[in-house]
């Protein structure tokens, strides 16, 4: 919904209701005299309140208090805490427990990246209001959309008991490991999944994307031989290389005036962006060699630093999703326990996950007996809010002499090159651009 | 029928309440199930039925606990009201999205519950408790009465 105020002197295009985004803000572009003279992203309600919440809670409620901060990524919540946790205690979940819970992860990023692909960004590059009008004349397109996430769901209730906010997932590892026979079923769907995936990319690799690319600073996790998602080092293309442990070391949170959401740069050097386009840049070598070819296949590489082709990264991610999904599935052995015993002991811990929109940290300080005493929450879109920003006016500066129509339009395509997970909270984000 | 919302979110859970009165009373041919509202999973959970009772809260200004019905079979929702999901797109868009794909029941009710505090919690106000009793009781009627028609 847009409209314009037109008042002396100044120019109001305002984008009251940006539904595809999964979130609650407002986005206000100044232009005054030609030039882009501030660009604030305002994020009403972070999920800080979770962690006055869980002060005083046991140790062991942390994965399913926090998975309830979101619908689309609770199983990134859920893995940072566990992995925070059994670090506080001196425990390394490892082995086929480990394995299933790459292998939960990747239901929830064939879910989540489905969902943006089709629904949420496919849209934009396509010149349709929303999904449903694109469902109208692309009902193939938008079915496909369907059945991935569908099978992303069945995952995740295999393994995680449930479609959304699986409850199956506790501190050291699972309440209940399924049995072999129980994951066999999902090899076809999988396949399927796999095949749809392929597809995805070849349609997302033949938009038209604007042109625009960015130097940023790439932050990532990182573990040798394995595309990052559950576990690894905090690396960047500009020599960043630090354990999850000295995370608040490098990263600083600051509160801005417009926003609720704490900002997070690096110390040293400020923006940085994570999430599928920094993975992809610093992880590319340790894809599947299929999701490699079709990466390969779509133009893409290392040096890719344009932000509207994240929906083509996305693409490639759902082909190792699926492809890293049947593989664990392929190799997985029952445990003799489903999970490790932890002892809560007094002490800090640390968790930094692949949540599909990019690297998640949670930080707890427990009592001797398991009590949080301290925690702290830094969801990937705090961590990219600045580079939103700064997308926001580089892309604004190019195209001035673009219609408002259209530029109120190609801003929000920008946020949603992050798959802004404002959300967590949810409704909408408005968009406010003033020229003067 | 399915009851959406986040239980945690105090009135955001009037059609959760609404679904576990449904499924106390074990209405024969009525499976009861409970979402949170991402419009994918709804789409998937009325796959096949030939109708279905949707009830979710909602936040229009009116008084609490006032009760809005609306048969969305043939035209629908006003967006107003039921766009404004907790996550991703709302359920508007997931009645419109089904009925773009041909992926829409036959008959389609939806009722939205009024609520009051959608803040972190997870108690109902005592209007909103009422009026998902009020809404139990009326979609039991009304599935009585489709069923006894030929």
């Amino acid at each position: 919904m847009r409209g314009r105020v037109a008042e002396p002197r100044t120019k109001t295009i305002r984008t009251d209701y940006l539904a595809r985004v999964e979130g609650e803000g407002a986005m206000i572009v100044r232009i005054a005299g030609g030039v882009v003279e501030e660009v604030k992203l305002n994020i009403y309600e972070p999920p800080r309140f979770f962690e006055a919440f869980l002060r005083g809670r046991a140790f062991t409620e942390a994965p399913d208090i926090t998975a309830r901060i979101c619908g689309i990524c609770p199983v990134a919540y859920q893995m940072s805490a566990c992995r925070a946790m059994e670090q506080a205690c001196g425990v390394e979940v490892g082995g086929q427990l480990r394995a299933l819970r790459r292998l939960l992860y990747c239901g929830e990023w064939i879910e989540s990246h489905a969902l943006h692909v089709y629904m949420l960004h496919l849209p934009d590059f396509l010149g349709y209001e929303s999904a449903i009008e694109l469902a109208k004349d692309n009902q193939a397109a938008v079915a496909q959309a369907l059945e991935l996430k569908k099978i992303g769901n069945e995952l995740m209730a295999v393994v995680g008991g449930r479609e959304v906010h699986p409850v199956n997932v506790k501190v050291g590892g699972w309440y209940r490991a399924p049995r072999k026979r129980e994951l066999r079923p999902l090899v076809e769907k999988l396949e399927r999944a796999r095949e749809i995936a392929l597809e995805t990319v070849n349609l997302t690799a033949g938009l038209d994307f604007p042109d625009y690319e960015q130097d940023y600073e790439l932050v990532a996790l990182d573990e040798p031989g394995e595309y990052p998602i559950d576990l690894g080092r905090i690396v960047s293309n500009r020599g960043l290389d630090i354990a999850v442990a000295e995370y608040d070391e490098h990263f600083v949170e600051e509160h801005v005036e417009w926003s609720n959401a704490l900002h997070s740069r690096l110390r040293e050097r400020g923006s940085y962006l994570c999430g599928p386009l920094a993975r992809f840049a610093l992880g590319v070598d340790r894809l599947s060699p299929l999701a490699a070819e079709a990466a390969k296949d779509a133009g893409l590489s290392a040096e890719e630093r344009n932000p509207f082709r994240s929906i083509v990264v996305r693409s490639v991610e759902l082909v190792y999703a699926a492809d890293e999904a049947l593989r664990l599935i392929a190799e997985y052995e029952e445990p003799d326990a489903p999970a490790l015993e932890v002892e809560p002991q007094a002490g800090v811990g640390y968790g930094c996950t692949e949540a599909p929109r990019g690297i998640l940290y949670h930080r707890y300080e427990l009592a001797d007996d398991g009590t949080i005493v301290d925690a702290k929450i830094v969801p990937p879109t705090s961590q990219n809010q600045r580079t939103i920003e700064d997308d926001l006016r580089g892309v604004v500066e190019r195209s001035l002499d673009v219609p408002d129509d259209e530029l109120a339009l190609l801003c929000e395509q920008t946020i949603r090159n992050y798959d802004p997970c404002i959300s967590c909270a949810t409704h909408f984000l408005k968009l406010d651009v003033q020229r003067g | 029928m399915i009851g959406i919302g986040n239980a945690w979110r105090n009135d955001d859970g009037a059609g959760l309440a609404v679904a576990r009165l449904l499924d106390a009373m074990l209405l024969d041919g009525v499976d009861v199930l409970e979402r949170e509202g991402e419009p994918t999973s709804l789409i998937d959970a009325w796959e096949g039925a030939a109708a279905v009772w949707l009830v979710d809260a909602v936040s229009s200004g009116a008084q609490a606990g006032s009760v809005h019905r609306h048969d969305a079979s043939a035209e629908a929702l006003p967006a107003r009201l039921y766009d404004t999901s907790t996550h991703h797109f709302g359920l508007a868009e997931a009645v419109e999205l089904a009925r773009a794909l041909g992926r829409l029941p036959e008959h389609v009710v939806v009722f939205g519950i009024e609520g009051a505090s959608f803040d972190t919690g997870e108690t109902l106000s005592p209007e909103v408790q009422a009026a998902a009793a009020r809404v139990a009781e009326a979609i039991r009627e009304e599935v009585a009465a489709s069923t006894r028609k030929p």
